[in-house]
């Protein structure tokens, strides 16, 4: 996955902003050439869980039309999801692999301890659906300093 | 009397483009939302696997619109198309 430091920063604060419940979102950008998925921008959404949204988060057909029509509009995709994990590690959880959805998303996790971001990963669901494996966050050449 | 096809665009949501030729819709000939899912597999066989399951039934995070229109609300895959149509796949997404 590529991206900059701002959209990092960004999914740093909303994971921060609802806890010590879980924050989610969508990440909005394109596909490179190579199938990399380039985040520009996201799409900031509430966790429609009812219950129990401290460890669990859910975003709903509606909200990703929501989504799908924002990023028209900036001439952008929707590529990926993103969701905080409260006092938990940033790697996907039993059920983030029980209920992810389609290979090709890029799903980035933040840990936030406390109230304060920590580890910030990103994932691909397997092919197979078998696993989550781990994407590089490469930072935008333009914003390496 | 010749009948007529009923002509649909399916909208393919950015991670299953892979599976058809980086197209973001494909144009297919169905009377109902089942038969132009089928019609979209058979000409893209490997987007099968990401909208069924073991059961050949829609996964369940797989939420499918005609327009503006979710079709648990209406007919389910039995929901009859017309011409010009708009057929979406949405996933919604979930997780702990």
């Amino acid at each position: 996955m590529i991206t900059t430091e701002s959209v990092l920063e960004a999914i740093r604060r909303h994971g921060t902003d609802a806890y010590p419940e879980e924050g989610c979102g969508f990440l909005l950008g394109t596909v490179t050439d190579d199938g990399e998925n380039r985040v520009t921008a996201l799409h900031q959404a509430a966790n429609r869980r009812a219950e129990n949204r401290e460890r669990r988060y859910e975003l709903t057909a509606d909200d990703y039309r929501a989504a799908d029509a924002a990023a028209q509009e900036q001439g952008l995709d929707v590529v990926g999801v993103y969701h905080s994990h409260p006092d938990h590690p940033a790697r996907p959880s039993e059920t983030d692999l029980d209920e992810a959805t389609f290979p090709g998303f890029s799903y980035v996790i933040v840990s936030v301890r406390d109230g304060t971001p920590d580890a910030l990963t990103a994932w691909s669901l397997a092919p197979d659906r078998s696993e989550f494996q781990r994407e590089d966050i490469s930072p935008r050449a333009s914003e390496v300093t | 009397m010749p009948t007529t096809k009923t002509t649909v665009t399916v909208r393919i949501p950015t991670p299953l483009r892979s599976a058809t030729d980086g197209q973001s819709t494909v144009e297919v000939e169905a009377d109902t939302v089942g038969d132009a899912l089928r019609a979209l597999t058979d000409q893209y066989p490997d987007l099968a696997d990401n909208l069924y399951n073991e059961d050949d039934e829609l996964r369940q995070f797989v939420n499918i619109y005609v327009g503006d229109d979710d079709i648990r609300f209406g007919d389910g895959v039995d929901t009859a198309l017309d011409t010009g149509d708009e057929v979406s796949i949405v996933p919604s997404i979930a997780g702990g």
